[in-house]
């Protein structure tokens, strides 16, 4: 994972030396405070797969001379299908035009969102099938 | 029941195959019959059981599936918005046109961009072309989180009908134009829930980008085949991780921006305003809101978002020149960290757009505009690195590629050419920017996005587009082209702003505008030959085979469609073009960034000097 994290590392070290260039520079609130939440961006799940990349070591997709076969097993648990995600879009789509065309249609949009979360939730526990 | 993806059946099987003359079998699906989602190869073991009919769409958590949603959605927003394109053009004819009133003509240049931009460029790459192909050229079964993958597919398309609903509320859609400037995007300018609508669509889509972002991110960092390291990664998959990124940074500034105006606009605030603030000696305090921080929040996402809608096209055309070439890319690596050096110079720049409202740092943001252009140089250069000295082959995918080289070129040095502040503050807000923005994205989104269309087509259905009516396509869209754009150049030049709906009649604007407009419908005629390729493949099938191209990428060692969780064996990995090396076991390997003439020798079996 040395790849990986040196690539989001680099995006905080580049963001960081741009941003402080861009402070001293021009005194700009706005820019500034973007360009340090970009180099945020970077160092915080860079320096998490840092960490892991200490401690895993390189994963058979990391060795250039790894076999298929080394890859053997379970990869993940992959839901065939599943109408949560409908149902969870659909109450995100009503609770915000509800902002617009009338707050009343935001009771049902709550509803559809809190439903595809427990749904979600128990299919996850149950093992990811309908 | 876990439906879990088990590769303890991926060795590939000892015989080499031998390319396209042999390929195995064909799972070509029945005429009128399903798209890939049923895919499935006799025997694989993942027989899926679950629901039939429309519910199998809307329950689908399938990449493929996921990924066709997203580009037959994007495409359909590609049309909508290319005949309101025509609309403009017609009213632009003559001078004084009464085809549309200025509202309507507000209102469809806004919801062209809009459309263009935010509803199909962006979702047509990162939402359908990558969720489609990504997984399938690193050896994934799917995308890391295909539950979120679907979810993001429905903030999209809710998103898009929000969008389109702006059409049919009273007051009509969004008139401010797709950047939403604010104080004319503020309640008091542009009252009426037109704008609340379009909001809402992009906050909608902006949430559905994110996680599209995460999702490719998290797919390409852990669900890689072994063998298939970082810099083994095709071009185009290299993109996408990029991109992905690049919508982290980007997308939540435009979708907390967006909040910030709903709220300027219904909750009294004043972020965006200048209303409301203390006077301190007759001068505004600087703790009051400031119309330029909306621009300074929207360009920080709309730089950024240039690179979103081009780097994905960028590995589109960098997959299909090497194969259409005979040849390996040329300079892997030059590639990859010229992507890296585009996207992470592309969030500095953001100012550009700004150099007129005389408040931003002119030198730092020209400078780091300009220096866009080396990578991107580096790029061409290894474009033509590719073709040089390789055996070209003029198929349609490769003609589109081409033409987007031309189209970019163009765009780029007009591009170089506005990131010096004083061009664009002679050209700023004239059809020249137009041009400009339209050579660089039609490039990019249409002619590398249709490239890559007519390239993964035979693998996600199994059969062929017709190659003579895509030559057809290409010459007249390639025509159309340079005839609707090269002329508002000029226009430009000679003064015409833009976002105009009438224009005098005595400044020699008007034979420039009907030069466009002409082009403009040859471009729409281009592409109503598309639709009827896709209606001939339909209707009459041409089998595709697995690899109809003898392509190099993973994707072409599968069937076409694949089948469900996209893999029943996988080839060894032992180069970024692992189906290559096993379809030509005795080909002369040729290492990365060996120089073009001593590839042509080795190739030829003559001496290497």
């Amino acid at each position: 994972m040395r790849v990986e994290a040196t690539i989001l590392l680099f995006l905080g070290v580049f963001f960081g030396i741009v941003g402080i260039v861009y402070w001293f520079w021009s005194y700009e609130d706005a820019g500034t405070a973007m360009l340090v939440g970009t180099c945020t961006l970077g160092f915080l799940p860079g320096s998490y797969y840092f960490f892991w990349h200490r401690r895993m070591g390189q994963r058979v997709e990391d060795r250039e001379d790894a076999s298929i076969a080394e890859g053997a097993g379970d990869i993940n648990s992959f839901p065939s299908s599943s109408i949560w995600p409908f149902v969870m879009g659909m109450g995100a789509f009503v609770t915000l035009i509800s902002l617009v065309f009338g707050i009343w249609l935001i009771f049902p949009g709550i509803s559809l969102i809190i439903t595809a979360l427990v749904g979600v939730t128990a299919e996850s526990r149950r093992g990811g099938h309908i | 029941m876990t439906d879990v993806a088990d590769v303890s059946d991926v060795l590939a099987p000892p015989v080499p195959g031998t390319g396209v003359e042999e390929a195995p079998d064909l799972h070509l699906p029945a005429p009128g019959g399903h798209g890939p989602e049923d895919g499935h190869v006799a025997g694989h073991g993942h027989e899926d059981h679950g629901p039939t009919g429309i519910l199998k769409w809307l329950t689908s958590t399938d990449h493929k599936v996921i990924g066709l949603s997203y580009m037959i959605t994007s495409l359909v927003m590609f049309y909508f918005a290319g005949i309101m394109a025509l609309f403009i053009r017609l009213q632009l004819t003559s001078p004084h046109s009464s085809l549309l009133t200025f509202g309507q003509y507000n209102e469809l240049f806004t919801m062209h961009g809009s459309l263009m931009l935010y509803l199909f460029a962006g979702p047509f790459a990162f939402g359908g072309l990558a969720n489609y192909v990504v997984p399938l050229q690193i050896g994934a079964p799917d995308m890391a989180f295909p539950r979120l993958n679907a979810l993001s597919y429905w903030l999209y398309l809710t998103g898009s009908i929000t969008m389109m609903l702006g059409f049919l509320v009273a007051g009509g859609a969004a008139s401010f134009g797709w950047v939403a400037y604010a104080p004319l995007s503020n309640a008091t300018s542009s009252p009426g829930i037109g704008g609340d609508v379009w909001i809402m669509a992009l906050v909608l889509t902006g949430f559905s980008a994110i996680f599209t972002g995460v999702n490719l991110v998290a797919t390409i960092f852990y669900l890689r085949a072994p063998g298939m390291t970082m810099f083994r990664m095709p071009v185009f998959t290299w993109n996408m991780l990029v991109t992905g990124i690049l919508i982290l940074i980007a997308f939540p500034v435009l979708t907390s921006g967006l909040v910030m105006l709903f709220c300027d606009r219904h909750f009294g605030t004043h972020i965006f305003t200048v209303t409301g603030c203390h006077l301190v000696n007759g001068a505004v305090t600087n703790t009051c809101g400031s119309p330029l921080l909306w621009q300074n929040l929207f360009w920080f996402f709309g730089h950024p978002e240039v690179y979103i809608l081009a780097l994905p096209f960028f590995g589109i055309v960098t997959e299909i020149l090497p194969v259409f070439s005979r040849k390996p890319v040329f300079g892997y690596k030059g590639m990859v960290f010229a992507t890296m050096a585009i996207a992470a110079l592309s969030t500095g720049v953001w100012a550009h757009h700004m150099f007129t409202t005389g408040a931003v740092l002119l030198p730092f943001f020209s400078f780091l505009s300009l220096l866009i252009a080396v990578p991107t140089g580096i790029k061409f250069f290894n474009w033509i690195g590719t073709m040089w000295h390789g055996q070209l082959i003029f198929n349609t995918p490769m003609l589109f590629c081409i033409g987007f080289l031309l189209a970019f070129l163009m765009g780029g040095v007009t591009g170089i050419m506005l990131a010096s502040p004083p061009i664009d503050f002679a050209t700023h807000d004239t059809y020249f920017v137009v041009a400009h923005f339209h050579q660089v994205l039609f490039g990019t989104a249409v002619f590398a996005g249709f490239a890559g269309l007519y390239y993964w087509y035979p693998k996600m259905f199994g059969r062929m587009l017709d190659d003579k009516l895509g030559k057809w396509h290409f010459w007249l869209m390639f025509i159309g082209f340079w005839l609707t754009f090269m002329p508002q150049y000029v226009v430009g030049l000679l003064g015409m702003p833009r976002r105009v709906a009438s224009y005098p009649s005595n400044l020699g604007w008007q034979s420039y505008n009907v030069l466009s407009t002409i082009g403009a419908f040859i471009i729409a005629f281009s592409f109503a030959i598309l639709l009827w390729n896709l209606w001939k493949s339909w209707r009459k099938p041409v089998p595709a085979g697995d690899n109809p191209w003898d392509a190099h990428t993973l994707e072409w060692f599968t069937t076409s469609p694949p089948p469900h969780h996209n893999y029943t064996h996988l080839p060894p990995i032992r180069s970024e073009r692992p189906t290559w090396d096993y379809n030509h076991p005795d080909a002369v390997a040729v290492p990365h960034g060996i120089a073009a003439e001593t590839a042509s020798r080795a190739r030829k079996k003559e001496p290497v000097a």
